[in-house]
């Protein structure tokens, strides 16, 4: 069946929801989203935990009831939001192969708003030696896991395990500790190559510059041998190991359109205005770098939707701006073009540690800007650049160099 | 026709077979696919809980063209026939085969000049269309290659084939052919008799009159179950690394190495899945347990296959794992008749074993015939259409007509490898079901791809929950 809409969004994350929540109550005609999961929400469904901002009243809000408030809020708009529906590839330019139960669709569109998320790394892609067996998670398999199966108590222990390690030191890692611990699930250690952790493990153990060097065990997982910071290779016992963190974005359809990953985040590469190398191709949220907050997600998905309303309208033009590059102890940055408008934010990623950094911003070695910021910086939480600099970019110049210069006292 | 995994085996008649076939791997398989043909009462019993569960779901899954082997061995021969027979049979079955042909590359003098000698190696072994290529020309088949590739030797016909559906299609037609399937059934003893030997299992014993061992890695030790001491299994392990279906583009041809004085190296390969795979490493062993990966085994592949196709290595890593091939010492197969014992030892079925599976069951036949079996007449087998884990032929979730007649095949639950709740369905419904989530991925792909059941992992094991109470 060939169909034709005014915006396709893919993926019914915060990213997509608030993109179609903004563009159908803008009068962007028909606003489709496809979600391939069987609900709409994302991430966030699956996050039992507060953390996700506070209802109109004020009250503080998990995960699901965000993804509840984020789905009304889409369908009050007039956006249609279809979930079970997976989009399997591109027939050709802004034109989407679908697969669904109702059968096989070709959905043409005007504008396509890729926020298909991202991923952990499991333990393959860690190139983690040792066997194959069961007992070996990413935190969103365990999340899933304990979603899937709630209700049925007793049961969910019977189905992830007795004793578990934790591999990982980033906040995502206490969301796999308190949901193995919620199960029953004795949690043996968390542990990290970093020299430090986030907060909040509680009584658990927390190893630090310690590595997984080989799982063990055949049929089930009978404990992981790990090296300590003395160098030492010792055995935890454990029939469970959830590898959390190491975020990589879901970038499959970016890729099929032969946008590129960038080098940094993986994903691919927007420009200020959420616009990609393809065009009336759009990309908001996790799927441009990894984990950020949901409400940063959903802030990008809105972004983007006012570039879509401004293709919409006749203004339709090409990514543009010069390359936004990373030097020193920095993981990535976003948007990977910069143009003097609009102007938004930075979000630069630490790669490791960093104490009272000095950022600085350059263009074919003048500055741009310079920022002191306050404290530690730790490498899973971005850093935000504000944008009042922005109108000093030349775009015809070379590429904007986001560096560091750490705090010497 | 029966499949069994629990409880007592049967007993009195319904235990007496003409033929036992010890080891379900894809020699084994293939062998009780062959018998089904005859009028024969015919048991396949493997200790795993699965058909195809040991060497043969760990290998680099090329359909050999056997232009490399030693000429004049068995092995050759069998390897030349099975190539022929499983193309055959593939089409038949509906098992993903493609035709990518084969290129090995020379990366320096020496193996420049064993091109010349591999191409006349090739014409003795009967295989005549191999061809030399200048710099330019193999430069031209594979943009991707790494610099300093010298020259090349192509070799059409190399295919790429899926082991896992290979495998099980034999055991499906052997099993609705009338052959009895018993899993997890470890064979502990032989009583050696006339006419019958007893097989003791610890699901109770069986009796037959003809005995086969394919036991792979353990025919060495089900030999010994016999007296006999003939030769030792050493296992040569394999490590491999799948890459990510992005890097398919990559990669036109099977890469292969030039064997030379420094080891056979390691190839880089497509994979009918849509991935490419590097690999395998070579390492003697003595633990035919050890089929873990290594730090040294995957980072040594890591900068082998960056040096053949550099940009391989900004791929992400789909999966692990590794196989252990059944060395003996020899460079040929150890088959043997040993007619006093009306008994057949399938031996030493090194790396080319799934190339020549359907050859070496018809020699297996013909040494039965030599210990005195009269298999009887011919018949036709029960017919088998596999379910396609190929990406290069269409899948049910682009199935628009499949779709219409039944839902679940338009569900996809695990994203990556685009399986559907009707193949996972489908999968607990079949004569021979996955006896876990092993043997779910290997029969659908379901928690194969790239997020390794991040997303689908959970939902995945809820659909196995609730097909399998069903299952045998
Ligand atoms: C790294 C690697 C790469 C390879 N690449 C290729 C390739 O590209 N192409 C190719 O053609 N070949 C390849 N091979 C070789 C091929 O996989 C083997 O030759 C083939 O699997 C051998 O099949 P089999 O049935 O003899 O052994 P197996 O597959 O090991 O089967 C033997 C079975 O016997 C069972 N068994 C053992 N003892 C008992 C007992 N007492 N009672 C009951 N059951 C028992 C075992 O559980 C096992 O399931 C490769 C091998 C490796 C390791």
């Amino acid at each position: 069946m060939n169909r034709v809409v005014d915006v396709l969004v893919v993926g019914a994350g915060p990213a997509g929801l608030a993109a179609a929540a903004r563009l159908a109550a803008a009068g962007a005609g028909r606003v489709e989203v496809l979600e391939r999961e069987r609900a709409a929400g994302g991430v966030p469904r699956y996050c039992g935990h507060p953390g996700f901002g506070a209802d109109r009243r004020g009250r503080p809000l998990d995960g699901p009831a965000y993804a509840r408030l984020a789905l009304r809020a889409a369908l009050r708009s007039g956006a249609v939001v279809r979930t079970g529906v997976s989009a399997t590839g591109w027939a050709g330019p802004l034109t989407l192969d679908v697969t669904a139960p109702t059968g096989l669709e070709r959905i043409r569109a005007h504008a396509v708003v890729l926020a298909t998320g991202a991923r952990e790394r499991p333990r393959s892609a860690r190139l983690v030696p040792g066997t194959r067996p069961a007992g070996v998670l990413t935190t969103g398999e365990l999340l899933r896991t304990a979603g899937t199966f709630e209700g049925e108590r007793g049961v969910l222990r019977e189905r992830i395990g007795r004793r578990a390690v934790v591999v990982g030191g980033e906040p995502v890692a206490r969301h796999a500790v308190g949901a193995l611990r919620a199960a029953g699930v004795e949690v043996a250690a968390v542990m990290t190559e970093l020299p430090r952790t986030a907060q909040g493990f509680g009584a658990v153990p927390v190893l630090t510059r310690t590595s997984v060097v080989e799982l063990l065990g055949r049929g089930r997982l009978t404990g992981v041998a790990v090296r300590g910071r003395d160098g030492r290779t010792s055995v935890l016992r454990c029939d469970t190991v959830v590898f959390t963190g190491d975020w990589i974005p879901d970038h499959e359809l970016a890729r099929a359109r032969g946008l590129a990953p960038a080098p940094g985040t993986r994903g691919p590469v927007t420009d200020s205005a959420y616009r990609t190398a393809e065009p009336g191709v759009f990309a908001a949220g996790n799927l441009l770098r990894g984990v950020e907050p949901a409400q940063v997600a959903a802030a990008e998905g809105r972004a983007a939707a006012g570039s879509v309303l401004g293709l919409l309208a006749g203004r339709a033009c090409p990514a543009a701006g010069v390359p936004v590059l990373t030097a020193g102890p920095l993981r990535w940055v976003t948007p990977g073009l910069l143009g003097p408008a609009p102007a938004v934010p930075l979000l630069v990623r630490p790669d490791r540690r960093l104490v009272r950094p000095l950022l600085t911003v350059t263009q074919d070695g003048s500055p741009l800007r310079r920022e002191r910021l306050r404290g530690e910086q730790a490498p899973w939480r971005s850093v935000r650049l504000g944008p009042e600099w922005t109108s000093g970019v030349d775009p015809a110049g070379g590429p904007v160099i986001v560096g560091t210069e750490e705090y010497a006292p | 026709m029966t499949v069994t995994r629990t409880g007592p085996l049967p007993t009195g008649p319904e235990a007496e077979y003409d033929v036992v076939v010890v080891g379900a791997g894809v020699v084994g398989c293939a062998i009780a696919r062959a018998l089904a043909r005859h009028p024969l009462r015919v048991a396949l019993v493997e200790a795993a809980s699965d058909v195809g569960d040991g060497t043969s779901k760990a290998n680099t899954a090329i359909l050999h063209t056997g232009f490399d082997a030693a000429p004049g061995t068995l092995e050759a021969r069998m390897v030349r026939e099975g190539h022929r027979l499983l193309g055959a049979f593939a089409s038949e079955a509906g098992i993903p085969v493609e035709p990518l042909g084969a290129l090995l590359v020379a990366w320096d003098e020496q193996q420049r000049a064993a091109l010349p000698r591999l191409a006349e190696k090739a014409e003795r072994n009967g295989h005549l269309a191999t061809r030399l290529l200048s710099a330019d020309e193999l430069r031209a088949r594979e943009p991707h290659l790494g610099p300093g590739a010298l020259a090349g030797l192509a070799v059409p016909g190399e295919s790429v084939i899926c082991p896992w559906t290979t495998t099980l299609a034999y055991a499906t037609q052997a099993v609705r052919s009338g052959v009895d399937l018993h899993l997890d059934c470890r064979v502990e003893k032989v009583r050696t008799g006339d006419p019958w030997h007893r097989l003791v299992t610890r699901r109770g014993a069986l009796r037959t009159r003809h005995l086969v061992n394919a036991c792979g890695l353990h025919a060495d030790a089900f030999d010994a179950l016999l007296d006999r001491r003939d030769f030792t299994v050493t296992p040569r392990r394999g490590q491999l690394l799948v890459f990510d279906k992005f890097a398919r583009d990559l990669v036109r041809h099977i890469l292969l190495p030039v064997p030379g004085p420094l080891g056979k190296g390691v190839l880089v390969s497509p994979t009918v899945y849509g991935n490419v795979m590097l690999g395998p490493t070579a390492e003697d062993l003595d633990d035919k347990t050890a089929t873990g990966t290594t730090a040294e085994g995957l980072a040594g592949l890591r900068e082998q296959g960056g040096r053949i196709v550099p940009a391989l290595l900004d791929e992400e890593v789909t999966a692990v794992y590794a196989g252990l091939r059944a060395a003996t010492g020899q460079e040929d197969y150890r088959c043997t008749a040993h007619p006093a014992l009306r008994y057949v030892t399938v031996g030493g079925i090194r790396s080319t074993g799934l190339s020549a599976s359907l050859a070496l069951a018809e020699h297996v036949l013909g040494l039965l015939a030599d210990c005195g079996l009269d298999p009887g007449p011919e018949r036709p087998l029960a017919p088998v259409r596999m379910p396609n884990l190929g990406e290069a032929f269409r899948r049910p979730y682009r199935d628009a007509e499949l779709i219409a007649r039944d839902p679940e095949f338009g569900m996809i639950v695990c994203h990556c490898e685009r399986v559907t709740r009707g193949e996972i369905r489908a999968a607990y419904a079949s004569e021979i079901p996955p006896a876990g989530p092993d043997g779910l991925r290997r029969r659908t792909r379901a928690r194969g791809g790239r997020c390794q059941g991040h997303f689908c992992g959970a939902e995945v094991r809820a659909l196995s929950e609730s097909y399998g109470k069903g299952a045998r």
